[in-house]
């Protein structure tokens, strides 16, 4: 008799290198539109500065000499905007409702840290601790407080809502915000309407390279603690939620309930809950970045959400709205364009042109054009990780 | 005692009275087959039995005990399991992934998943050259397929299946028709959704038909299909 040949392997055994894979290849494309894009830039203005020297001495030493400083404020305003874009793109992603709330879910995670950093100094607790040790309590406070938070707003605000109309939603989650805004100003009180991180003693500058300019003068690059902080728990949220989505079953599960709801419940899925645990998820991630942010610009009020929400807004879309790769580059690409813009803005324009102020007016016309030109994002519909 | 009992069901969408009553019965280890014209009220029925609609009036038992109180995922974990009307694969997921939901209800260290997911890949070995391709992306009968295959992975006790040979192929179709008794030998109990009467009343030991969202007869498999009313309006014989 001849034996039943089993040349199939096991189907569940060469998953492993595959699970790597799933969780890094999003990282992967990040480095590359972090490289990409500062490789681009750079040129540009490098460029900039070569046709523009004949009017200005000194031009080019000085757009080179700045640059590098340029591209880490970018990458921190990067990761700021790719981790609050996440949480617009998840919820979106699953419920294809654009939940405004999210940028003061995002202001009150960096008042919780904030608030957590004074009374654990007020305790003299603060000064006993390892700054990095208050770093990864109050990043995990936040974040537990922010997912909550969310959570409770889709409990009471949307979820009753969510056979109506589309607009009624988005107006409720208007009112959402507006009340967030005055409720952490009437809880803050006018002594901590700027609320003030507490300083952590996280030392000097790490210094990265030396370059030599074409002035002749050598330049020392370095980086600040905070805005590595900033640039690596951001990096490892990133990878965790890749993880959690990709790889684990409740991930599975979320993304199922985003493609098909009534046949998720088939399956024996609860909907409801993983729509609360999305929103917890997205939730979280925007409370730890209000911490990094409060951490690396030292002051926050009730006010940060809005601005720091519609970026995010803009990232998300410009990376294609419910694509979780997508809104990780798209926060990158935003945050360079601004820190470039904002700078070298004012350095071409000789100061006549405030840089700074111009940065905000470059992302809403890229949201714009965006909208209009390629609705789909920079990654489009060929992107294989929406949610 | 019947494994699934309808009683009296009436079931709406909106205004619209889609079920009007409907009573109906299926044994353990019974292959029941549910026949009727377009807008019949046969996926309701099953819709109704799975809790994604809950009637107005009447219940669903499965063993003497009401269901159709309870939320669609709960009804699930109580062994009852539908491959739903046009296929609704994850089309995101791969396939793997599809049938891991399928097992959702089960721990991926349940080391019967892994049972489970041989059964459904040597009772569809075109899935398992397939394992990592999004769900998607695979042919209409293939999708069929992965449907019934996510619906098994559940391990239920009762399996829905509404229309599985819809958009197949005619060699396809016998294929599936053949799977179905195969999953009922080795202990399934099925309740089926065709358009294809024919083939439904080939496997099947007893039939309803609906109309309207009433049944109009039931009996036998093998009595409906000489049955003249059946014959000239769902066999297309004359
Ligand atoms: N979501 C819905 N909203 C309103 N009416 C619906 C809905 N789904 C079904 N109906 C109506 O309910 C009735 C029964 O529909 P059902 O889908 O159960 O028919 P069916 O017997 O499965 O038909 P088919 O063979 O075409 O699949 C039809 O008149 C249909 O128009
Ligand atoms: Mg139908």
């Amino acid at each position: 008799m001849a034996v039943k040949a089993q040349a199939q392997p096991m189907v569940s055994d060469r998953s492993s290198l595959g699970t790597l894979r799933q969780v890094l290849a999003p990282i992967g494309q990040i480095l590359i539109f972090v490289i990409g894009g500062s490789l681009l830039l750079g040129t540009i203005v490098v460029m900039l500065a070569l046709a523009l020297q004949a009017g200005q001495a000194n031009l080019l030493n000085g757009v080179v000499s700045v640059l590098p400083l340029v591209i880490i404020d970018g990458l921190v305003l990067g990761f700021l905007y790719a981790t609050i874009a996440l949480g617009y793109t998840l919820v979106y992603g699953v419920l294809e409702f654009i939940n405004f709330a999210h940028g003061e879910i995002y202001m009150v995670g960096a008042f919780v840290g904030g608030g957590l950093g004074i009374w654990l100094a007020s305790q003299g607790l603060l000064a006993t601790m390892h700054p990095l040790i208050f770093v990864v309590i109050a990043v995990f406070v936040a974040m537990l407080a922010s997912g909550l938070l969310a959570v409770g707003i889709e409990r009471f605000a949307y979820r009753p809502l969510r056979g109506a109309p589309r607009l009624v939603p988005l107006i409720s989650a208007i009112g959402v915000s507006l009340v967030l805004q005055d409720l952490v100003r009437l809880i803050a009180g006018p002594a901590r309407f700027n609320l003030r991180y507490p300083t952590l003693n996280l030392g000097g500058r790490i210094p990265l390279f030396e370059m030599s300019t074409a002035a002749g003068t050598n330049l020392r690059v370095s980086i600040d603690n905070q805005s590595l902080i900033f640039i690596i728990t951001s990096l490892l949220m990133l990878v965790a939620l890749n993880y959690l989505i990709n790889v684990t079953k409740l991930g599975k599960a979320i993304r199922a309930v985003a493609q098909d709801r009534p046949t998720a419940s088939l399956m024996g899925i609860n909907v409801n809950l993983i729509i609360a645990l999305t929103f917890f998820v997205g939730g979280a991630l925007g409370g730890g970045a209000g911490v990094l942010f409060g951490i690396k610009y030292s002051t926050v009020n009730p006010y940060i959400g809005f601005i720091a929400g519609l970026k995010a807004f803009t990232a998300a879309v410009l990376g294609g709205i419910g694509n979780i790769t997508g809104a990780m580059v798209g926060g990158i690409v935003l945050g360079l364009l601004e820190a470039f813009v904002s700078t070298y803005l004012t350095l071409f324009t000789n100061g006549r042109l405030s840089g700074p102020d111009y940065a905000s007016v470059a992302s809403f016309l890229i949201l714009i054009g965006i909208l209009v030109f390629r609705p789909s994002g920079l990654l489009g519909e060929a992107a294989t990780q929406k949610v | 005692m019947a494994l699934l009992e309808l009683q009296n069901v009436h079931t709406f969408y909106g205004n619209i009275h889609a079920l009007k009553g409907i009573s109906l019965a299926v044994n353990e280890g019974e292959i029941v087959t549910l026949i009727g014209s377009n807008g019949a009220g046969k996926s309701t029925t099953l819709r109704t039995i799975s809790g994604l609609l809950s009637p107005r009036q009447g219940q669903v038992l499965l063993n003497e005990k009401r269901i159709d109180t309870l939320p669609s995922h709960e009804i699930v974990k109580l062994g009852i399991s539908q491959s739903p009307e046009g296929r609704r694969i994850f089309p995101r997921l791969t396939v793997l992934e599809n049938l891991e939901m399928g097992a959702y209800i089960h721990s991926r260290r349940d080391p019967q998943y892994r049972a489970d997911l041989e059964r459904v890949l040597d009772l569809f070995p075109r899935l398992r050259e397939r394992v990592s391709q999004k769900g998607g992306t695979l042919s209409g009968g293939e999708q069929q397929m992965l449907a019934i295959g996510r619906a098994l992975m559940s391990r239920p006790r009762i399996l829905l299946l509404d229309e599985p040979s819809m958009g197949l192929a005619p060699i396809l179709v016998d294929q599936i028709f053949r799977i179905v008794q195969d999953i009922n030998k080795q202990g399934t109990t099925i309740l089926l959704v065709e358009q294809n009467a024919l083939m439904a009343l080939g496997v099947a030991h007893r039939g309803y038909v609906l109309q309207t969202g009433q049944i109009l007869l039931s009996d036998s498999a093998k009595s409906l299909s000489q049955n003249e009313m059946v014959q000239k309006a769902y066999l297309g014989m004359d």
